[in-house]
């Protein structure tokens, strides 16, 4: 235990007072790297397990059944919460599959609503996130999973395009980490959204005893089927599969947080270290004065390492809650990302964080500090007065002779006099150079897979052509909860169902060839393509896949591609990794797709960068099947074409046929690359800052040291812009090594952290996200390692520069 | 003779509003003239020297230092100055420990952008003169103080300035050495150098100086142009 009374507390106060540099660098340098670690920790813990957290907070179902109505009683139903192995139950619920529209011919995803008096149930216990519960027939509660445009309460729409279908006013936003429905209703409103079609059907949620694998959910699912009359139980989906599809999301961010994580800390480790090692050694013949007025080498020791952290603690609990602040926004952003209820820091980060700062402090601080008790006291007076060691001198005969000023010459060799304390500055660059590099590769990586999400959003100008009802209009959603989340006409992020326009809608049928004659025609049209979509079976794939059908040339919208080509014909199709791995097809193979008992043939002739639909959605060209027709078209203008006056002109000319013309289809940014982007910017701010804090620790320990050669320097007439020139050319070559080095480093760790990010999305990556740099980027990279270092210097060289020649020269 | 060094009312102060650590004093020295500032510890010596070589400010007066008023110049036209005009010598040598005997001679006009031969050639011609010639690859701390000395005097000279001050040259050196000094300043002096002396060596100002003053408190004690003048 070290006291701090007494004697020995009087020299820790004044160590730490006098050497304020020191004591304010060994602060900032500890609060950097705890509240990276902080940030960097609570976002690996909450990335890790969102889903899981969420689940337990809403008791999720661990299966969510679908029972024909006709076929078993809400008594029976209610029975099977007492079967063996399960150990809570909601339900039944009464539910029916609905084809919203805006009530103006705009179509929205098919949902699955599900009647529920309240939020609130021993299983999927929802969150209520905006709004209120539906409390009399005529409202609806969305799911925040909903696809569909942003419906805020009081937006209305029709049940479908029935003529009299129930009008249901929006009342609120609710999430189901189950996501056990698209949206909820009253109870008694169910069977007026029923149709004779899609009949009502009834719901149950369960919780299992046991239910960690796919085998243990099965043999539950297996009693329940048992449980009821033949053929009443419809389908089920596994809280496990509901788990992949979210960790989906999060997986990928679990490679990047643990590169910068494991980046923070070293950085930490070295920083510290550094820092702590410095301190004491430019205190040796204080120390030295200290045992020789009576101090034991134990208490010089326990001084010493006090003297380090006291300013450690202080930057500790500064850095704990800086962290704290930065995570939170961060965090809550994650949470949208993941759906998670209330991500907050783990407060077990903050200790483990704290503590492990604290022995990273003392352990850098206690090696040195022994070093100093075991010093002979002579020694430790002698130091800074004997001669040097001579360590270093062949650099300054080497760079003497470079033809380059004096001042620059001589600061450039000073590096070689302290090789330990050169070699923490160049591993602090090289850390600050690594994080800037794999950084600047990463945002771009990410920007790069944000653009190759959507590539439709690069048409200048969309034209709906299938609002009164094309083939992707009203897909059938699924009568089970699988069909929660029925498929978005257009894709959520794409055209289509999702740019509908709020008001001014047609109601013409539209007529799509002659819509797709007048964009061909307009003036100004430089390409153009129709696009629908359309749900198909696969041979090898259960249920349905969502199919992208494209008629003409689609290219300019084709996605990057990973390996193979794009469609450049009828009879090929174009798939993502996750197909290929689903079905063990390859590039080359044939598959059958069946669309509307159509069966084809197809050619995989490309493996395409595209993660929509779980990562299976196909492209295929529309002429394909016969019966497919586009939903909209895509139109890339001439040079120099104004589109609002494009659009304008073509609303005027495909409008009575039926169409409508939207300018500006492009969506924001998904909102996990955002976070992303943002987390990347600040860890590679906060290393970078670090860094620089321990090129400067250490520089001003060594302009302390030559304080009095740079005063002999000015007194033989150094003026004081040659004297920061000597500090900074003391540093230049250690972030030009750091560069070198850092660079290289951080390249590598992008080519192997991005690819494996993919791969925990479940896809291969194409060369536009791969390969992201270019030569002139990693040079200019390459210097940031100099900037690093120089912004490091600057504030000692000023100080140099500054110090009165007099004064320096009475320095010893 | 034009005077080198010219002070008019000059008074230094470290505590403002305190008594001043030098003056107020009015000081001339003419070219070529050996001037050898005596007194005991505290008397003002350092801060007079420091005040001609422009490493510190006067609270009070005006400086002149060959031809030019330095007390007004910014730090890096002082350091100009001094390289230009100034060679310093100084009771511990001052000199870097990482550069040869040689480099250490040839920084002052490596700073003025001096050539690396032309500089080279001078510091040669000056180990020659001074009998330090073959330690030019040498390091300081493996010379004698005597030696480091001269290695300092070569220094001060490199640049020809208009004046050399020495603090103490020969206060930490052995008898032998101290006498190689003074003999070497006697020579310099000889040769027409502008010297100012700082010492506490009676010798060594009776050998060298042409003219001694002798400060007390901050104030002249004696100076025999002044007394003369009165």
């Amino acid at each position: 235990m070290i006291g701090l009374g007494g004697a020995l507390g009087r020299v820790v106060r004044s160590g730490v007072s006098r050497r304020r540099v020191q004591t304010v660098v060994i602060a900032l340098a500890t609060m950097m790297a705890v509240a990276s670690a902080v940030v960097a920790g609570s976002l690996v813990v909450a990335a890790n397990a969102p889903f899981d957290h969420a689940f337990a907070h809403q008791h999720g179902a661990h299966l969510s059944a679908q029972f024909d109505a006709g076929k078993v009683g809400a008594a029976d139903l209610t029975a099977t919460g007492h079967l063996a192995g399960v150990t809570a139950s909601a339900g039944p619920y009464p539910t029916a599959t609905i084809h919203p529209t805006d009530g103006r011919g705009g179509h929205f995803p098919a949902l699955t609503v599900v009647g529920r008096a309240g939020p609130h149930a021993a299983v999927d216990d929802l969150d209520l996130t905006s709004g209120r519960w539906a409390e009399k027939p005529g409202e609806i509660v969305l799911s925040t999973e909903f696809a569909g445009p942003e419906m805020t309460p009081g937006f209305t729409l029709a049940g479908s395009d029935a003529p009299g279908a129930p009008i249901l006013t929006v009342v609120g936003r609710a999430r189901s980490v189950s996501r056990t429905a698209g949206a909820w209703v009253t109870p008694d409103q169910v069977g007026a959204l029923a149709s004779a079609n899609e009949p009502a059907g009834l719901q149950m949620l369960y919780r299992f005893a046991a239910a960690g694998t796919d085998a243990k959910v099965a043999d539950r699912r297996a009693e329940l089927v048992s449980a009821v009359p033949a053929g009443a139980f419809l389908g089920a989906r596994s809280h496990l599969d509901t788990k992949r599809a979210a960790d989906g999301n999060a997986a990928p961010t679990i490679p990047f947080l643990t590169a910068f994580g494991v980046l923070g800390i070293a950085m930490s480790v070295i920083i510290v270290g550094s820092v702590v090692s410095g301190a004491v050694g430019t205190g040796l013949r204080r120390i030295g004065i200290l045992k020789a007025i009576g101090f034991t080498p134990r208490e010089v020791v326990r001084a010493y390492v006090a003297q380090a952290l006291v300013p450690a603690a202080v930057g500790i609990g500064l850095g704990v809650v800086l962290g704290n602040l930065m995570a939170l926004p961060l965090l809550a952003d994650t949470e949208q990302v993941y759906g998670d209820t209330s991500l907050s820091v783990a407060w077990w980060v903050d200790v483990l964080v704290a503590v492990g700062a604290l022995v990273v402090v003392g352990v850098a601080a206690l090696v040195p500090a022994l070093r100093a008790g075991r010093l002979r006291t002579v020694e430790a007076i002698a130091v800074g007065r004997a001669p040097r060691t001579g360590r270093g001198r062949w650099a300054y005969r080497v760079t003497g002779r470079l033809p380059l000023p004096r001042a620059v010459t001589y600061g450039l060799a000073s590096p070689f006099a302290h090789p330990v304390r050169t070699l923490a500055m160049v591993l602090a660059v090289v850390f600050g150079t690594v994080a800037a590099t794999f950084a600047v590769g990463l945002t771009a990586s990410l920007n790069a897979v944000g653009d190759a999400k959507d590539p439709e959003s690069r048409a200048a100008v969309t034209v709906l052509a299938g609002a009164a009802g094309g083939p992707g209009g009203a897909p059938a959603g699924g009568p089970g909860p699988a069909g929660a989340n029925a498929p978005v006409p257009a894709g959520g992020a794409g055209p289509g169902a999702g740019n509908v326009p709020a008001g001014g809608g047609s109601s013409t049928p539209a007529d799509s060839g002659r819509i797709r004659d007048a964009v061909a025609a307009a003036p100004g049209t430089a390409t153009s393509y129709g696009l629908g979509y359309a749900d198909v079976t696969v041979t090898g794939i259960p249920g349905s896949v969502r199919a992208a059908l494209y008629q003409g040339d689609s290219r300019p919208g084709g996605y990057p591609m990973i390996a193979g080509h794009w469609l450049d014909g009828p009879g090929q199709v174009v798939v993502p990794t996750r197909f290929l791995a689903r079905t063990g097809t390859r590039i080359g193979d044939t598959v059958r797709v069946t669309h509307q008992g159509d069966v084809q043939s197809l050619r995989i002739v490309g493996e395409a960068f595209d993660t929509s639909d779980d990562g299976t959605r196909i492209h295929a060209d529309m002429a394909s099947f016969a019966s497919a027709r586009p939903d909209v078209y895509l139109v890339g203008l001439k040079p120099g074409v104004d589109r609002d006056r494009y659009a304008a002109d073509l609303a005027r000319v495909v409008g009575p046929l039926g169409g409508e013309v939207l300018g500006d289809t492009s969506s924001g940014r998904d909102d996990l690359i955002l976070v992303l982007d943002a987390m990347a910017a600040l860890l590679t701010l906060m290393l970078v800052a670090v860094a620089g804090l321990g090129v400067l620790n250490s520089v001003v320990l060594d302009t302390r040291e030559r304080v009095h050669d740079l005063g002999v320097c000015k007194a033989l007439g150094m003026t004081p812009r040659q004297t920061v020139g000597l500090v900074l050319a003391s540093v230049v070559g250690i972030g030009v090594a750091g560069g070198l080095i850092g660079v290289p480093v951080g390249y590598a760790l992008h080519g192997y952290v991005v690819p494996r990010m993919g791969h925990a999305a479940g896809t291969n990556l194409p060369p536009s996200v791969l390969e992201v740099y270019d030569l002139p980027e990693l040079a200019l990279l390459g210097l940031a390692g100099v900037a690093i270092a120089a912004l490091g210097a600057l504030l000692p060289a000023t100080w140099a520069a500054r110090t009165r020649t007099a004064t320096a020269l009475r320095t010893e | 003779m034009t005077p080198v060094i010219e002070f008019a009312g000059v008074a230094k102060r470290y505590d403002t509003g305190g008594a001043p650590a030098l003056g107020p004093l009015d000081l001339g020295v003419a070219g070529g003239e050996a001037l050898a500032v005596t007194g005991p510890s505290g008397s003002g010596k350092s801060t007079l020297l420091n005040l001609i070589a422009g490493l510190d400010r006067p609270s009070e007066g005006t400086v002149t230092v060959a031809g030019q008023r330095i007390d007004g110049l910014s730090e890096h036209a002082l350091a100009r100055f001094r390289r230009e005009h100034i060679g310093m010598v100084f009771q511990f040598f001052n000199l870097l420990d990482d550069l040869t005997v040689s480099d250490n001679i040839q920084l002052p006009a490596q700073l003025t952008g001096t050539g690396r031969r032309k500089a080279a050639a001078r510091a040669g011609e000056l180990m020659e003169v001074l009998g330090i010639g073959k330690h030019a690859r040498a390091y300081p701390g493996r010379l004698s103080g005597g030696e480091r000395q001269r290695v300092a005097v070569a220094r001060a000279l490199i640049n020809r300035p208009a004046l050399l001050l020495a603090d103490e040259p020969t206060g930490a050196l052995d008898s032998a050495s101290g006498a190689d000094v003074r003999e070497l300043l006697t020579e310099l002096h000889g040769d027409g150098q502008t010297i100012v002396l700082v010492t506490h060596d009676p010798a060594l100002a009776r050998a060298c100086a042409s003219r001694s003053i002798h400060l007390v408190d901050g104030h002249l004690a004696l100076d025999p142009r002044a007394e003369a003048v009165r």
